[in-house]
């Protein structure tokens, strides 16, 4: 059995989960990272995607995240997502509301780094479409 | 002297009024009590933010790689005032409080020879400041048809701003709005957003200043990530104090306006009562005298 440890995913509208858990997957923005206790203190900004948390009794919850970054320490761990929501409770209009902004975005760039950066962020997006809805 | 009808009918409509501003305030109180809960769920991410950015302002030393929402342009030339009020009146001083905080900080900028630009939230506060400097409002956010605020209205007001900045209109964001003490005291507040000045004291209160974080990306780069959604969360809290602020004073303005009405009623009633009582007399003196006069 695992070490628990403090993990928190607070939105800008509510503390979304404050518990101790065992282990928590984040979609850090340079690749997906699984962090346990006593993890080395690590900031990263995350990109849309799933958070997977394993509480201490060992039940995984899924919730779904749209940027925002981690925080981690080694006594804990606090997730300052921009907008979070369960997986249960996705809103499927929501989301492909934010596609399609994300689309105009990429459409609408000025600059090539710009363009990237759209593109990239809609490839995120579908890509976490992909993985919430079944198909 | 108004007739007895007149006098009923005064009665009439102030017991109607009465009823209006009770309703009022039980809607306020409960919507104050909403207010009052979202800007507590708020806290912990405003508070999070404020640890995290000391943190990381320590990690980068404030060095050329800082981003210029951070460090300013080094100018103090054009100001942009961010007025955050009410979209309804009937909530006693609330708006105008604010409205007139905003103005003298207006006139003393003008008298330093700085150029102001505004940008009204809300309606009321445009309302005001309309009258005396509408020439220098840039651009007014409507939050009507807002029921619940959400993060998304603060963030969008927080890219106009940006924008704004990255374009080189102006030099220092302050926003106004109004802190929420208690229900019945609501400060007018000011709070400089750009340059954003990260407090002393929230960089001394991380006790993870000396953990070595790893980064990820660089700093520099999750700094300018993270100061932007900085602004939209300062943003937000002052839309969200303004929102509990704006109900506690409705919540007083309209408890007043209800014991005024029943004040009212009552010294309605009086006169009512005495000059029915004299009507009657009258005409018992008339019976009277006019047995009398057989």
């Amino acid at each position: 059995m695992a070490e628990a440890f403090k993990f928190e995913l607070v939105s800008p509208e509510r503390l979304l989960v404050s518990e101790q858990v065992e282990s928590v997957v984040i979609p850090g923005a340079e690749g997906e990272m699984t962090v346990m206790a006593h993890h080395a203190p690590v900031m990263t900004t995350i990109k849309p995607g799933v958070v997977t948390v394993k509480n201490a009794a060992g039940q995984e919850e899924r919730y779904v995240v749209f940027g925002g970054f981690a925080d981690i320490v080694p006594a804990g761990c606090t997730l300052l997502a921009e907008s979070a929501v369960a997986v249960g409770d996705i809103d499927r209009a929501d989301l492909a509301r934010r596609l399609q902004e994300a689309r105009e975005d990429a459409a609408d760039a000025k600059d090539d780094q710009a363009r990237t950066k759209a593109e990239q962020f809609l490839s995120q997006l579908t890509t976490l479409e992909g993985a919430i809805l079944p198909a | 002297m108004a007739s007895l009808k007149d006098l009923r009918n005064r009665i009439a409509s102030v017991k109607a009024t009465q009823k209006i501003t009770k309703a009022m305030q039980m809607v306020a109180a409960a919507k104050l009590r909403r207010a009052q809960e979202a800007a507590e769920a708020a806290r912990p991410y405003s508070e999070r933010m404020g640890a995290v950015l000391a943190n990381i302002t320590q990690a980068v030393g404030g060095g050329g790689d800082a981003p210029a929402l951070m460090t300013g342009t080094g100018k103090d030339d054009v100001h942009l005032l961010v007025v955050c009020t009410a979209e309804r009146g009937l909530c006693g001083g609330f708006n105008s409080q604010i409205a007139r905080f905003a103005r003298d900080h207006i006139r003393k900028l003008l008298a330093g020879g700085k150029k102001v630009k505004i940008i009204c939230v809300g309606k009321k506060g445009f309302d005001i400041l309309r009258r005396d400097y509408a020439e220098l409002i840039i651009e007014r956010v409507d939050l009507r048809e807002v029921k619940t605020l959400g993060f998304v209205n603060a963030d969008a007001i927080a890219k106009k701003v940006i924008q704004l900045f990255n374009e080189g209109g102006f030099d220092i964001c302050t926003l106004f709005y109004s802190q929420f003490k208690s229900v019945i005291s609501q400060v007018p507040t000011t709070q400089q957003i750009i340059p954003a000045g990260v407090s002393s004291a929230a960089a001394e209160a991380t006790d993870g200043g000396n953990a070595v974080y790893e980064y990820e990306p660089e700093p520099g780069e999750i700094l300018s990530d993270l100061i932007p959604r900085n602004i939209s969360v300062q943003v937000f809290r002052a839309l969200l104090e303004n929102a509990a602020g704006e109900m506690g004073a409705k919540m007083s303005a309209m408890d007043n306006a209800t014991r005024n009405a029943g004040d009212m009623i009552n010294k309605l009633s009086i006169t009512y009562n005495r000059q029915r009582q004299a009507q009657i007399t009258k005409e018992l003196i008339e019976i009277i005298s006019g047995a009398e006069a057989l």
